[in-house]
């Protein structure tokens, strides 16, 4: 009922029986109006989180001179990389509309696999596994949710319980250790010009995802599945096939993620406590933060970038500061609701 | 408690914009208590949104509503229904997942120590029943109910809570004629009951033959009200349109010899569609009419590859095709405006240019699938200029335009795709009057160009201005077909399933 009355469009504006020279005159003064006044709106939304995250860089910057050191801030992103590679991969997922709560099972399975077969396979078979691995994950995910129409929340909260389970089953609830010094820890130990490899793969799946979403047919079959189904499926679009892939995406980006934990810590765990637990939620409050709508149709990477950093750099920083880490989940929190708040009140307006 | 009062309903100077556009501009109304009171006007004439104001939905910008001589100021249809103001919208909005039972009764269930009293709820309904002369199984969900029925949910509501005003917006634009009767029966034993009735229409005959008074509403002014006694069915139409014609009439040249486009035959879909034959000539305009449920809407759906069929044959230029998603239909070079602009048609939150080519993405792309942005929005840009949309800004909203505009976005879309068939369901829905001319326009230029067009409107007017050929339909079938410029009373009667010709 409200939102009958707040809509321009049903109410039925009536120009009728003015003249028509007139008519298109004020509609052109109306519309430039009305874009001057969104505009200021709309820019808090769209703008506010950068402002916001720069704020806070300024404030940790004086707080703490440790902070804006290149050594610090190359490790904040280094300690984000995964979460930040999974969160750039289900913000095409949740750009189309749906919802991925399987990352940190898919992460886990992987890293999981990728450790087994470089110890019983030969090191180089981790790479190949846990790419597949993930993607193989994500395909399941996809296909409950077109095939079976499968609730996406759902679909991905039960697969991401078996999926943890096959984890477990695999290291028999422990570790594996794989080869140290080898192929295997290269990726996590080793630096291109004192810069971490995570950082780079970070960086690099980032920007491809971008480019996807910005400048790709796919891209903007994304944005078109997640703003309205029925209009892109009757636009002609195979809009199953195009969900799918956003998770087969999202699957494999994770297995990328464990992958390289894996190699970091040299070892494939199946201990859902610590970053792998946090995993799905981290990514997920990093694409809220950064101004993506949870709802489809809106949204990029970069902003998921920003939102992952922007929750890295409250811990990073905190821990600079001494504070404690339960105030950094506290405000971490209320900077997520926040960011949420201000998006619905701008979308309501 | 449900008597009337015998104070008026007093509307004094009351005005409403929608992004500087005057929906309603100083208009005043006194409603006598225990009437019906119509508000009829053009599209976009503010009939309904006066309606609103009425009902609470909408808050005026400027003037004041006296409700018993009261002053009022409504922010929400609950506090209307305080007053004892019901509103029965055109877009009908029950709890789909509750039962008819659970619906009439929300929130004002007889309660007992805080527990619902079912059986007394149950008793009440079949009471409520009897008195109204409905019937209407109230265990069965809202959601699997029809529209009329659904109604029927709704004023039944209306009566329960003691409603002493009920505004119908269009109540009858979903009804079957029989369900109309049923209808205006209820609504003379509401007023016999001494309750008020403000009516919102468009079906003059309905207005003159059921109201008291009537107030008509041109471009969001007020006409003037009058008792019903003293109007016509002309004199109506002359206040509502003002010296204008009611609607363009177009030429209509002769297409019989142009190839054939679209060959649909023995078209079926179970409890739908039955045994649907037709075809349509380069150029040629086919408009089909027929009341809601007839299976109109059914029938471009199923053309156009968005609903799927059990049997028969679709040809397109002569090749046969199976069309059994939209993508096979585009294929096909069909392209299908939507009923409604909203569900199925516009992405609301993409820019004009993501709008204009997601049917065609690949036009405006490398092979490898990297779009082309300067391409797109030149494409775009002298669309929007071709179809004078309001602004044409390729990067602005979908949103933030208007209904006109918007539906002229969904031309742009399939336009952009040159189809050699366009089917339109309700093309001018919810649009401006200039807006509507201008569509008109466009369809009656792509016909000229060769484009096959199927045409499907709720105003006859609009059908047979436009179209060259008129297919009736009723009850999933085609009943009737007329050439050029059949009388309006003989397309109506065959829709209605009257008039001895119905078999022709």
């Amino acid at each position: 009922m409200t939102s009958q009355s707040s809509d321009p469009v049903t109410g039925g504006p009536a120009i009728a029986g003015e003249p028509v020279s007139a008519n298109g005159a004020n509609a052109a003064a109306v519309t430039r109006r009305l874009s001057q006044r969104r505009i200021r709106a709309q820019h808090v939304r769209d703008y506010g989180i950068v402002v916001f995250a720069i704020a806070l860089f300024i404030y940790f910057w004086v707080a703490s001179p440790a902070f804006a050191t290149g050594q610090n801030l190359l490790n904040l992103v280094n300690q984000n990389a995964t979460v930040g590679i999974a969160g750039c991969a289900v913000t095409l997922t949740i750009i189309a509309g749906n919802f991925d709560l399987s990352l940190g099972a898919i992460f886990v399975l992987s890293e999981v696999l990728a450790a087994y077969v470089a110890v019983h396979w030969g090191v180089w078979w981790a790479f190949p596994v846990a790419l597949v691995a993930g993607s193989v994950m994500g395909l399941i995910n996809g296909l409950l949710v077109t095939k079976l129409h499968v609730n996406a929340f759902l679909a991905t909260l039960a697969t991401a319980l078996s999926f943890g389970g096959i984890a477990a089953g695999v290291t028999h609830g422990g570790l594996l250790i794989t080869p140290q010094g080898s192929v295997f820890t290269f990726i996590g130990q080793t630096r291109v010009v004192g810069v971490q490899y995570p950082v780079i793969i970070f960086a690099v799946v980032a920007i491809i995802l971008q480019l996807v979403l910005s400048y790709t047919v796919f891209g903007r079959h994304l944005y078109g599945v997640g703003d309205n189904r029925n209009a892109a499926r009757l636009s002609g679009l195979k809009v199953d096939r195009t969900v799918i892939i956003t998770f087969v995406v999202t699957g494999g980006a994770c297995g990328l993620a464990g992958l390289i934990d894996a190699s970091t810590t040299g070892s494939g765990s199946s201990l859902t406590a610590g970053l792998a637990g946090q995993l799905a939620l981290l990514a997920i409050a990093g694409v809220a933060l950064g101004g993506s709508s949870i709802f489809g149709g809106v949204g990029s990477v970069w902003r998921t970038v920003l939102g992952v950093l922007m929750l890295g750099m409250i811990t990073n920083g905190f821990n600079l500061l001494a504070v404690t880490p339960y105030w950094q989940d506290i405000v971490r929190g209320l900077l997520i609701i926040i960011a949420v708040a201000i998006s619905l009140a701008v979308d309501r307006r | 408690m449900s008597t009337a009062t015998r104070s008026p309903i007093r509307l004094v100077s009351i005005g409403k914009r929608y992004s500087g556009t005057k929906a309603l501009d100083d208009v005043s109304v006194e409603v006598a208590a225990g009437t019906v009171h119509a508000l009829v006007g053009a599209n976009g004439a503010g009939k309904s949104t006066l309606g609103k104001v009425i009902g609470g939905v909408i808050r005026p910008d400027d003037g004041q509503l006296f409700i018993d001589g009261r002053p009022v100021r409504y922010t929400s249809p609950r506090e209307a229904r305080i007053d004892g103001i019901a509103t029965i919208a055109q877009e009908l909005s029950p709890l789909p997942h509750m039962s008819v039972i659970e619906n009439v009764y929300f929130g004002i269930e007889p309660r007992r120590y805080g527990l619902v009293q079912w059986r007394r709820l149950r008793a009440q309904y079949d009471e409520l029943l009897t008195q109204w002369g409905f019937e209407l199984n109230g265990n069965v969900k809202v959601g699997a109910l029809r529209t009329a029925d659904k109604q029927k949910v709704e004023i039944l509501r209306a009566v329960a809570s003691d409603a002493r005003v009920i505004v119908m917006d269009e109540p009858t634009s979903s009804l079957t004629s029989v369900e109309t009767t049923t209808l205006h029966r209820m609504i003379r034993s509401l007023r016999e009951s001494g309750r008020t009735i403000i009516y919102v229409s468009h079906f003059l005959d309905e207005v003159l033959d059921l109201a008291d008074t009537v107030t008509v509403l041109r471009s969001g002014r007020l006409v003037r009200t009058a008792p019903v006694a003293e109007e016509t069915e002309e004199s109506l139409v002359a206040g509502m349109f003002g010296a204008a014609e009611a609607a363009e009439h177009f030429d209509k040249p002769q297409r019989s010899t142009a190839p054939v486009v679209l060959d649909v035959a023995g078209l079926n879909r179970k409890g739908v569609l039955a045994d649907i034959s037709l075809q349509i000539r380069a150029g040629e305009i086919v408009g089909l009419a027929g009341l809601v449920g007839s299976g109109r809407s059914e029938l471009a759906r199923a053309i156009a590859g968005a609903d799927p069929i059990d049997s028969g044959t679709i040809a397109v230029d002569g090749s046969a095709r199976r069309i059994r998603s939209s993508a096979d239909a585009i294929a096909a070079g069909m392209a299908f405006l939507p009923e409604s602009r909203k569900d199925d048609g516009l992405f609301l939150e993409l820019s004009l240019a993501a709008n204009t080519t997601f049917a065609d993405l690949r036009a405006v792309a490398s092979r490898l699938g990297i779009l082309r942005l300067s391409v797109e929005r030149g494409k775009t840009n002298s669309l929007l200029k071709m179809l004078s949309v309001e602004p044409p800004v390729s990067s602005a909203k979908a949103a933030n335009l208007s209904g006109g505009n918007q539906q002229k976005v969904l031309f742009a879309r399939w336009l952009f795709r040159n189809p050699r068939l366009l089917i339109l369901d309700e093309p001018t829905r919810g649009v401006d009057v200039s807006a509507r001319a201008a569509i008109h326009r466009l369809i009656n230029k792509l016909a000229a160009e060769g484009t096959a067009v199927l045409m499907i409107s709720s105003e006859i007017e609009e059908v047979l201005g436009l179209a060259h050929r008129v297919l009736v339909m009723r009850r999933g079938s085609i009943t009737r077909e007329f050439s050029a410029d059949p009388p309006l009373e003989a397309v109506m009667e065959a829709a209605f399933g009257l008039g001895g010709g119905a078999t022709a």
